[in-house]
């Protein structure tokens, strides 16, 4: 879905110039929900302001609806019809290979460092053990992230401060690193450009 | 219900992150767990005509249970409460990022939430075994399936339409 929004919105309507794209890619990636109607969003407010980002919002979301209405206005009346219970009964089945495949591909770009298996482990207790939903799953996990991320920081800070000048250069680097909306981009491409 | 309809989506728009896949868990706790609008087979078939038509698998899935549970006005209520979460979220979210640039706080949460998107996925993934794994030829099709996506580089889509041709063709 994203080349072909970045060649409508770049290359043909030349709204946005390229980096500027890339920037409210990772907004829109970052935010919860559909990464159309998010993308929609950041791109139709830059654009147009907030009447802009209404009507792009409408217009990502209008296909779909028109789409599955038609679809769900028929089917919720002939579902049983033996041609289209076939086809469904065809492919139930290859959901779950479906989610078997996004499993290992969503794992590949998300469970990168040893430190992403604790997050990993407090998931599966609270999903499987502790028998909670995503929500409470999801909430957990960013406030995880919040506090290990703050700890980090402060190690980072500690450590600069008994040292000299030349680290105190350092650790800036890093925070400026950290700060640097272009890595953050890369790195969240990569990681969800093949699960919308 | 109409209401109901758009706090469950509301819910749904707000917390799932990562798109596609990652959404699927949230949606099927609530509409077949928490709120039995629809059985589990009848929410892998949704994910399925979602994943066969263009379109994000929300607003999709959204459409099709508000339609079943309230008629059209259902379908615009679920609709419009997946895509407003979002929506609030982003302007808020590209606001702030224009003024202060500074993502630190917003890479800290992600940290924590990506690895456990994969734990979603997984638990997605054993939620529909027992409504898709009823025979042998049921387990090849999923083997071959996701043998395909990640061996092949084959297309989902395309997959999943074989998939359905094939049923065509053995339960006809």
């Amino acid at each position: 879905m994203i080349p072909l929004i970045r060649r409508e919105l770049v290359e043909r309507r030349r709204w946005l110039e390229d980096g500027e794209f890339v920037d409210l890619l990772a907004i829109a990636q970052s935010g919860p929900g559909p990464i159309a109607v998010n993308t929609a969003t950041v791109t139709g407010y830059k654009i147009r302001g907030k009447v802009g980002a209404v009507a792009a919002v409408l217009g990502a979301a209008m296909p779909s609806f028109l789409v599955i209405l038609a679809f769900a206005s028929v089917l919720v009346r002939y579902k049983n019809a033996p041609a289209i219970d076939a086809v469904f009964r065809g492919m139930r089945p290859a959901i779950l290979g479906l989610l078997v495949a996004a499993v290992w591909q969503v794992g590949k770009n998300s469970v990168k460092r040893a430190t992403d298996l604790w997050y990993v482990l407090a998931g599966a207790v609270l999903l499987f053990v502790l028998r909670q939903g995503p929500v409470t799953a999801v909430f957990t996990a960013g406030l995880m992230g919040v506090v290990a991320g703050y700890i980090e920081r402060r190690t980072a800070a500690v450590k600069a401060k008994g040292q000299d000048s030349t680290t105190e250069g350092g650790s800036a680097s890093a925070r400026t690193q950290g700060q640097n909306p272009a890595a953050v981009n890369q790195k969240s491409l990569a990681g969800d450009r093949d699960t919308d | 219900m109409l209401l109901r309809l758009f706090l469950t989506f509301a819910k749904i728009g707000a917390f799932s992150f990562g798109g596609g896949y990652a959404m699927i868990p949230l949606i099927s706790h609530e509409v077949v767990t928490a709120n039995g609008w629809i059985t589990m087979d009848e929410f892998i078939d949704v994910v399925a005509l979602s994943q066969a038509t263009p379109g994000p698998i929300a607003i999709n899935s959204a459409t099709y249970i508000g339609y079943k549970v309230a008629g059209f006005w259902g379908s615009l209520a679920a609709t419009a409460g997946v895509v407003t979460p979002s929506f609030a979220i982003m302007l808020i979210l590209g606001f702030l990022f224009y003024k202060y640039r500074d993502v630190a706080f917003v890479k800290d949460i992600f940290r924590g939430i990506r690895p456990v998107v994969v734990v979603l996925i997984v638990s997605a993934a054993l939620s529909v075994v027992p409504s898709t794994l009823t025979g042998v030829i049921p387990g090849i099709v999923a083997a071959v399936s996701a043998a395909l996506i990640l061996g092949f580089k084959k297309d989902p889509v395309l997959v999943l339409l074989a998939a359905g041709a094939l049923g065509l063709i053995l339960y006809l």
